[in-house]
């Protein structure tokens, strides 16, 4: 093939360089603005600051929200990995009828916009009184991510050998003891993954947890409070924080995942 | 399998349905059923009143705002499809089987970053002053506007979707087989002859359902149409946070979201049926 491939070649390279920036610029110039002294940044930047981090660092308020995350976090990682773990097997082991509205019902949530979900949570959870609290945030992420980790759960079982299970109860394995030391193992790489995807998860949503959570707000709460208020770069601050500590799950959840073969090449 | 459930697979089963159908399934028919409730003084009380209904589907506010939410939808959906589709061809017909995987690892990062946090900063990048029309400036154009505007809530939608489009449209070009792009080639037919007559209706069913997802994020999406559209006028999803936030106006908010539930359920049959048509030909 000639001149022409190269070029187009060229063209498409160009256009997901382009693709990416679009994507990743507003995610570095947070990052950027966050270090920056301007409270609305432009060209020419203005110079070097920790102003920002100070503010956020003395801040109770957001140190309160923050304690918020990480127990809602925790807590729906482990919940939601409980249930998805559940449903992963279930829906890898049994046939039964009604199997597709169970596996609707749990893989939907993420489907449904986030506004109709808090709507629909806080109508529901303020009727038994649980609105505003911290419970309520918990419930509400739980079913938000228990289809996350049961969707990774659920693959790394696919690649399970059929006959493994088989074998354990031929040498005279019951039910229990087959989950404990053959599935379990097995899959352990993938629960860890869930755990802390959901956890990621947990920590960056906020439309259903603005709804539902009252006065006990979650850091991305808060973000969306300061962004009603006035321009306020503290947002860059807290969501630099916040990316890093993302990032470092995704990564931990990313080496995880990665089958022995992967780690060879 | 006329085999009675055992207690293990019952207790594995079993959570889930519980907290699926006891806080994911009731609060949404609950949302019907809050529909026709009546509130006085900031109170709902239940009732089976179609005045809410009536309210909010005999007003000319509300079929602006459903609109308008269906055209921005639309066209972030279109706009989204049109840029992610020469990039994921890329990904999956030009490029080595590691950076493949570099690029989908890439390109999920976005999913884990706040949306909030992206739009603010989007904000410093789009208003008058901003970055992009800083870089005009210097080339002697500008100031665009590009903040308050659907320009501003488009731009927010395709950063919401871009990443998500792209991924899944390159997982179904990666199911496209590759032996009928040979054969196209052998017979002559042109690149990009090849891209429209072979690839894209082998991809049909994996292009549609990315089009889709992009369509349902961007229809539901607040954040965009809130802080980069100004919120005024408002969006369908806008009319539920203020019915619900300031208006205690809950009923009227359910009356808002069922439409939305409906409309999206139909434009997605619509989309799969569109989809699987003629794929037996």
């Amino acid at each position: 093939m000639g001149n022409e491939n190269r070029i187009v070649n060229g063209l498409l390279k160009l256009h997901i360089a382009l693709c990416l920036l679009f994507i990743f610029a507003p995610i570095a110039g947070s990052f950027v603005f966050s270090l920056n002294s301007d409270r609305f940044p432009s060209l020419p930047l203005g110079e070097f600051s920790t102003e920002w981090y100070r503010l956020i660092w003395e801040d109770p308020l957001v140190w309160q929200g923050f304690a918020n995350t990480v127990v809602v976090g925790l807590t729906v990682a482990v919940i939601a990995t409980l249930l998805g773990f559940g449903g992963a097997y279930t829906d890898f082991r049994y046939n039964f009828t009604g199997k597709s509205f169970y596996l609707a019902l749990a893989m939907l949530p993420p489907t449904i916009p986030v506004v109709i979900m808090g709507l629909a949570m806080l109508a529901f959870l303020s009727r038994v009184n649980l609105s505003g609290t911290t419970i309520s945030v918990i419930i509400a992420h739980g079913v938000m991510c228990s289809p996350f980790a049961m969707a990774i759960i659920r693959l790394r079982l696919s690649q399970m050998d059929p006959d493994l299970e088989a074998a354990s109860w031929n040498m005279g394995g019951n039910q229990w003891q087959t989950l404990r030391y053959v599935i379990i193992p097995f899959a352990k790489p993938a629960i860890f993954a869930a755990l802390f995807i959901t956890m990621a998860v947990s920590f960056d949503e906020f439309a259903v947890a603005w709804f539902v959570s009252g006065l006990n707000e979650t850091l991305p709460v808060k973000i969306l409070g300061f962004l009603q208020g006035q321009v306020s770069p503290r947002i860059n601050a807290i969501g630099s924080l916040a990316f890093l500590s993302s990032m470092t799950l995704i990564i931990l959840a990313q080496l995880l995942l990665r089958s022995p073969e992967d780690k060879k090449s | 399998m006329t085999k009675r459930p055992t207690l293990f697979s019952l207790i594995l089963s079993m959570p889930l349905l519980i907290w699926q159908l006891t806080f994911f399934l009731f609060p949404l028919l609950f949302l019907v059923a809050i529909s026709f409730w009546t509130v006085r003084n900031f109170q709902m009380q239940p009732d089976i009143n179609f005045g809410n209904w009536e309210r909010v589907l005999t007003r000319g506010v509300f079929w602006d705002a459903y609109f308008r939410t269906m055209v921005l939808a639309t066209a972030a959906a279109a706009i989204t499809s049109i840029i992610a589709f020469p990039a994921s061809y890329a990904i999956s017909f030009k490029m080595s089987e590691k950076a493949k995987r570099w690029m989908i690892f890439i390109l999920i990062i976005p999913f884990f970053t706040s949306y909030l946090v992206r739009v603010y900063s989007l904000q410093v990048f789009l208003s008058d002053a901003g970055i992009v029309n800083a870089v005009f400036g210097y080339v002697g154009l500008g100031p665009f506007p590009m903040l308050n505007n659907a320009f501003g809530v488009i731009v927010g939608m395709i950063t919401l979707t871009l990443p998500l489009v792209i991924l899944l449209q390159t997982f179904s070009l990666n199911f496209v087989n590759r032996d009928l792009i040979e054969a196209a080639h052998n017979l002559r037919c042109g690149r990009l002859r090849t891209v429209f007559a072979v690839i894209v209706p082998s991809a049909k069913v994996g292009l549609v359902v990315a089009a889709l997802f992009a369509f349902i994020l961007s229809f539901g999406d607040f954040v965009s149409p809130l802080y980069l559209g100004g919120g005024n006028p408002p969006t369908l999803s806008i009319m539920i946070t203020d019915f619900t936030k300031s208006g205690q106006q809950w009923p009227r908010a359910a009356v808002v979201a069922i439409m939305m539930i409906v409309t999206l359920l139909t434009v997605a049959f619509a989309a799969i049926t569109y989809a699987y048509k003629e794929r037996g030909k």
